[in-house]
C-alpha cells in the first residue's frame, strides 16, 4: 500500500491538534490530522463548550427564580432536561461543524480512524477494515486525556458518571455526590445545584478548588454552602456501589467518622489520565513522566521528529494551553523564532456561580518562592457596576513582588471574572509593573474597575474602600 | 536650552571609553545624524552621531582622553538663536571633574515615577536612549530590574518581539561570569581579581637592557587579556580531538561554488565547518549551553562566534542562527563581518553573544590545537589544516585529505561523552556533507 506523505501529521484533533494544523497550513506545510472520534476533541464536543451551554441554562434559571430581586415576576418557572441537554449538544455540534469547515478551508487532510505511530515518521490509521499509512518528517501527538476512574469502580453511565455522562444526563439527579472539587467537579456541582439537585461535594484536600488562592477557596466554600451545597473537605469516599435504584458510598470525614449514604448519582471528577496507550509510544521509546509525555517546552519529545502537546503532556489540563503549545511546536518545526511555553502565564477559569479566574502565583506560593509580596484586594461590594448588576459578592486579589513591582499573580471570584482575567494576563505577558497598571484608565462603570482598585490597594492607594 | 552630549554606553562591559577623535569643532553647525566623534570602546572604534541640531558650544573633553566615564558630558550643543554659555562646573551631578566614577544620572521626571525614588538614586549610567535618542525597547519590568541592578540595557540583546528586552534576557546577563560589568552576581565576581592581575601585568617590568620598545595596551588587547585569563582560571577545560576526512566536503564545495558562481558567492571550507558545528550543536543540544553558577542555560539556536584576527587583536563576530541559515548566507555574512572586523567597525551586537565559537588556524598550516573557551559559552571548536595524509581506507593505506578538529568544552556544564557526541556529529556532517545542504 502506498504511503501518503505530508510535512506534518497530527494525532488528535482537540484544541491542541486542530489549532496546530491550521497554524501549520498557514505556514505552508502540508498537514494531515488523525481523529478517532469527533473533530474538536473533548473541548468542543464533551468539555469546555457544552458545559458552558449547560451552565448558561442554570444561570438563567437561577435569575428567573430570583426575578423579583429585579422587579420582575416569573411564575411557574421550570425546565425540560431533555431540551436543556439538546441545546448543549446543538452548541457542540455547531462548533464541530465549524472545525470541519476550518480544516477544509486550510486544505488540511482529515483522516478518521485510530492512528498508531508505526515508526517515528509513520502513522498507520485504521478505520474498520481499511488502513491508511501516513508519513511525515514531523509528527505531533495531541491525543489528550480522559477522566480518571475510581479504583475498581469504573463509571457505568447509569449511576456512576464521568463528566461525559454528566453532560447528557438521562434523568435529573435528586441526590448527587460529586467526588473531587477541581474546576470540573465544581462546575457540575454548581450546575446541578442551581437546577435543584441536592448536591454533596467531597474533596480529599483541605479546601475546594485546591489550585486556587486560599482566600478564593475559603470564599467559594462559604458561598456554595450558602447556596445549600454540602461540602466536605479533607474527606474521602470509598465503597461506591451502584444498586438498582441508587448508589451508596462511604464518606470518611476529617474527624475519622465514616458514614454510608445513598445517592441517586455520583460524578467522579478526581483528575485525568493521559491517552498514551496503543498509539505506539512504547515501541519508539518516548519518555513519559507519570504517564505524561515529556516535552522540552517547545513540544519536542526525546525522539527526533516526534512532538507532543496538550493534556497528554501534563498540567495544566486546559484547552488554551494545548492550543498555545500546538502553535509553539509548529512554529518551531517551521524554524520560526519562538519562546518556550511559560506555564506561569496560563490563566485558569472555573465557570461556576460565582465564577473563579486566576493567573500566576497564589499568595502562599509567591511567599514560598521567596518573594516579599504586596497584596491588594478589592471587594465587589465596592464596585458600582457590581451593585447595579445585583452581583455584589466576590473580590479581586493581586499579588505583587515588593522589590520589582512584578504582578506575580491575580485571583478573582465573582460575576464575569472569567472575562476579566485576560486584562491581567496581558499585563503579565507585557511585563508591566504596578505603575503602568495604576496609570491605566479603566472605563466607568465596569467590573474591570475592581482590577484597578486591587492594584491600587496593594500600594495603599485604593479609592473606594 | 543647551543640550549636553554625554559619553554613551556602547556595550554592556563599557564603563569608560577613550575619546579618540573629535570630528566637529566649536562653532560648527551640526544636524541630526552628523558624526560628532570617534570613541574607542573595549572592542571597537565607534562613531557617535548627533540626534540633535544646533551649534557646537563647547568640547569638554579633549581628543585622546582615556577613561572618560560613561555618562560624563563630553560636549554641549547650543540650540538655534541661543546664547552660548560655559558649562557650569556642577551641573546636576554630571560635572566634568568626577572622572573617577560614573556620575549619578539626573533624576528623570520624578513626577511620573513616585514609587521609584529608591531606584532613581542608584548609581547607574543613564539609559542609552537618553544619549542617542533611540528608544530602548524593553518591558517596564525589565527596565526596573535593570535600573535596580545597574544593568545597561543598551548592551542587552532582547528576545521579545522586535528585539524587545524582557526579564528573561536580563537573567541571562546576570548569570555569573556572563558580563563582568555586573555587580549583582552572588558568586565572587571574577572582575576585581582579574583587574588586579591586569595591573600587575601592566606594572613596569624591571628595566631590561635588551633592546625593546614599549607600547601601551589598547582596549581590545586589555579585554582579550582579561577574558582569556578569566576563562582559563575559572573554566575546567576538556579537549577532544578527532580526524575528519575532507574529500567529500571539498568535492561538494566545488559543485556548490559552481552553482553559486552566478550569485558571486564563494563558500570557504570554514563557512562549511561553521554550518557543520551549528548543525552539530542542534543535534547535540547538551553542548549548546552556558554554565551559570547554580543553573544551566540551554540555547535552542546555534549562534556561532567566529574568531577573526583583526589588526587590533582577536575579535569574534557572530553568525546568528547558523543552524538555520543556508551556507550561501553564512558565506556572505562572514565576508561582511570579517571585513568590518578588520576595519574595527563591528557594532556591539555583531560580536557580543554567541552560543559557541569556532577558531580556524588551518591557513597557517597548524595541524591541531586547543582553543580557549569564550565565556559564557560552553565550547569552542579549533580547526586545523586540511592536508593530504596517509589514511587507512577499507583496510588499505591510501592518501586522503584529512583535518584534525579539537573541541574545548566547559566540563562544569558538559560531560566528556556529550562533548564526544558533538565531535562525532560534526565529523559525520563533514564527511557526509549533504547533511549541510539538506
Amino acid at each position: 500500500m502506498a504511503a501518503e506523505t505530508f510535512d506534518l501529521v497530527i494525532l488528535g484533533s482537540g484544541p491542541g491538534g486542530y489549532v496546530a494544523a491550521i497554524r501549520a497550513a498557514q505556514l505552508g506545510l502540508s498537514v494531515a490530522i488523525v481523529e478517532r472520534e469527533r473533530l474538536g476533541g473533548i473541548c468542543l464536543n464533551w468539555g469546555c463548550i457544552p458545559t458552558k451551554a449547560l451552565l448558561r441554562t442554570s444561570e438563567i434559571y437561577h435569575y428567573m427564580q430570583n426575578a423579583s430581586a429585579y422587579g420582575l415576576s416569573a411564575t411557574g418557572v421550570s425546565f425540560d432536561l431533555a431540551k436543556v441537554t439538546e441545546r448543549s449538544r446543538k452548541v457542540a455540534g455547531q462548533l464541530n461543524a465549524g472545525v470541519k469547515g476550518l480544516m477544509k478551508k486550510h486544505r488540511i487532510t482529515v483522516v478518521e480512524g485510530n492512528g498508531v505511530l508505526t515508526a517515528a515518521t509513520e502513522i498507520t490509521v485504521t478505520t474498520g477494515d481499511a488502513t491508511r499509512v501516513l508519513t511525515a518528517p514531523n509528527v505531533i501527538v495531541a491525543t489528550g486525556a480522559r477522566a480518571r476512574d475510581l479504583p475498581g469502580v469504573p463509571a457505568d453511565g447509569i449511576r456512576i458518571w464521568t463528566y461525559r455522562h454528566a453532560m447528557v444526563p438521562p434523568e435529573m439527579p435528586t441526590r448527587l455526590l460529586v467526588i473531587g472539587s477541581g474546576a470540573i467537579g465544581i462546575e457540575f456541582a454548581s450546575f446541578y445545584n442551581d437546577m435543584g439537585a441536592e448536591v454533596t461535594v467531597v474533596e480529599m484536600l483541605d479546601r475546594v478548588l485546591p489550585v486556587e488562592d486560599e482566600e478564593v477557596s475559603t470564599f467559594m466554600l462559604k458561598t456554595l454552602t450558602k447556596q445549600k451545597m454540602r461540602i466536605l473537605t479533607a474527606a474521602k469516599v470509598s465503597d461506591v456501589t451502584a444498586g438498582a435504584g441508587d448508589v451508596t458510598a462511604t464518606i470518611t470525614t476529617a474527624d475519622g467518622t465514616a458514614t454510608t449514604e445513598s445517592f441517586s448519582h455520583v460524578i467522579v471528577a478526581i483528575g485525568i489520565v493521559p491517552n498514551t496507550e496503543n498509539i505506539g509510544l512504547e515501541a519508539l521509546g518516548i519518555t513519559t513522566d507519570r504517564g505524561h509525555i515529556v516535552n522540552d517546552g517547545f513540544g519536542r519529545t526525546n525522539v527526533a521528529g516526534i512532538w507532543a502537546i496538550g493534556d497528554v503532556t501534563g498540567a495544566p489540563w486546559l484547552a488554551h494551553k494545548a492550543s498555545h503549545e500546538g502553535i509553539i511546536a509548529v512554529e518551531t518545526i517551521a524554524g520560526l523564532h519562538v519562546h518556550p511555553m511559560d506555564k506561569a502565564g496560563i490563566p485558569g477559569c472555573t465557570y461556576s456561580r460565582p465564577q473563579v479566574a486566576s493567573v500566576g502565583m497564589t499568595e502562599a506560593k509567591a511567599k514560598a518562592a521567596g518573594h516579599d509580596v504586596k497584596v491588594g484586594k478589592f471587594p465587589f461590594i465596592g464596585n458600582g457596576k457590581a451593585i447595579a448588576l445585583g452581583e455584589a459578592e466576590g473580590f479581586v486579589k493581586t499579588v505583587f513582588d515588593a522589590a520589582t513591582g512584578e504582578l506575580l499573580g491575580a485571583h478573582m471570584v465573582g460575576a464575569e471574572v472569567t472575562e476579566l482575567i485576560q486584562g491581567y494576563v496581558i499585563a503579565r505577558q507585557l511585563e508591566t509593573t504596578e505603575q503602568e497598571l495604576m496609570e491605566t484608565v479603566f472605563a466607568h462603570p465596569t467590573l474591570s474597575e475592581m482590577m484597578h482598585e486591587s492594584v491600587l490597594d496593594a500600594y495603599g492607594q485604593a479609592i473606594h474602600i | 536650552m543647551p543640550i549636553d552630549i554625554t559619553m554613551p554606553a556602547l556595550s554592556p562591559t563599557m564603563e569608560t571609553g577613550t575619546l579618540s577623535k573629535w570630528l566637529v569643532k566649536v562653532g560648527d553647525a551640526v544636524k541630526s545624524g552628523d558624526v560628532l566623534a570617534e570613541i574607542e570602546t573595549d572592542k571597537a572604534t565607534m562613531e557617535v552621531e548627533s540626534i540633535d541640531e544646533g551649534t557646537v558650544a563647547e568640547l569638554t573633553v579633549a581628543a585622546g582622553t582615556e577613561g572618560v566615564p560613561v555618562g560624563q558630558v563630553i560636549m554641549r550643543l547650543q540650540g538655534e538663536g541661543e546664547e552660548t554659555s560655559p558649562l557650569p562646573a556642577s551641573s546636576e551631578g554630571s560635572g566634568v571633574g568626577s572622572a573617577s566614577a560614573p556620575p549619578a544620572p539626573p533624576v528623570v521626571a520624578p513626577a511620573t515615577a513616585p514609587l521609584s525614588a529608591r531606584q532613581a538614586a542608584s548609581p547607574t549610567s543613564p539609559p542609552r536612549g537618553e544619549v542617542e535618542g533611540a528608544r530602548v525597547l524593553a518591558s517596564p519590568l525589565a527596565k526596573r530590574i535593570a535600573q535596580a541592578q545597574g544593568i545597561d540595557l543598551a548592551g542587552v540583546v532582547g528576545s521579545g518581539p522586535n528585539g524587545r528586552i524582557v526579564r528573561a534576557d536580563l537573567e541571562v546577563v546576570v548569570a555569573p561570569g556572563a558580563k563582568p560589568v555586573l555587580a549583582a552576581v552572588e558568586n565572587p565576581p571574577p572582575t576585581p581579581p582579574l583587574q588586579e592581575g591586569e595591573k600587575k601585568v601592566a606594572a613596569p617590568l624591571p628595566v631590561s637592557d635588551i633592546p625593546h620598545t614599549f607600547e601601551k595596551l589598547g582596549n581590545v588587547r586589555k579585554v582579550i587579556a582579561r577574558r582569556l585569563t578569566e576563562a582559563k582560571q575559572t573554566i575546567p577545560h576538556i579537549y577532544l580531538t578527532v580526524d575528519v576526512r575532507l574529500d567529500a566536503l571539498l568535492k561538494l564545495r566545488i559543485e556548490l561554488n559552481a552553482a553559486l558562481e552566478p550569485r558571486k558567492i564563494k563558500l570557504s571550507v570554514n563557512d562549511m565547518v561553521i554550518k557543520a558545528l551549528a548543525l552539530g550543536l542542534r543535534q547535540v543540544p547538551k553542548c549548546n549551553v552556558s554554565f551559570a553558577g547554580d543553573s544551566l542555560i540551554s540555547y535552542t539556536r546555534a549562534d556561532i562566534s567566529v574568531a577573526v584576527a583583526a589588526p587590533s587583536g582577536l575579535i569574534t563576530p557572530i553568525i546568528v542562527g547558523a543552524d538555520a541559515k543556508p551556507m550561501s548566507v553564512i558565506a556572505t555574512e562572514m565576508q561582511a563581518l570579517a571585513a568590518k572586523a578588520r576595519e574595527g567597525k563591528l557594532q556591539p551586537h555583531e560580536y557580543q553573544g554567541g552560543t559557541a565559537s569556532l577558531s580556524n588556524l588551518g591557513m597557517y598550516g597548524i595541524k591541531q590545537f586547543e582553543a580557549v573557551i569564550n565565556p559564557p559559552q560552553g565550547m569552542i571548536l579549533a580547526v586545523g589544516v586540511g592536508e593530504q595524509r596517509p589514511h587507512v581506507v577499507d583496510g588499505a593505506l591510501a592518501i586522503a585529505t584529512v583535518m584534525s578538529i579539537t573541541g574545548s568544552f566547559d566540563h562544569r556544564a558538559i560531560d566528556g561523552a556529550d562533548g564526544a557526541e558533538l565531535m562525532s556529529a560534526v565529523k559525520t556532517l563533514i564527511e557526509s556533507p549533504l547533511g549541510l545542504v539538506a
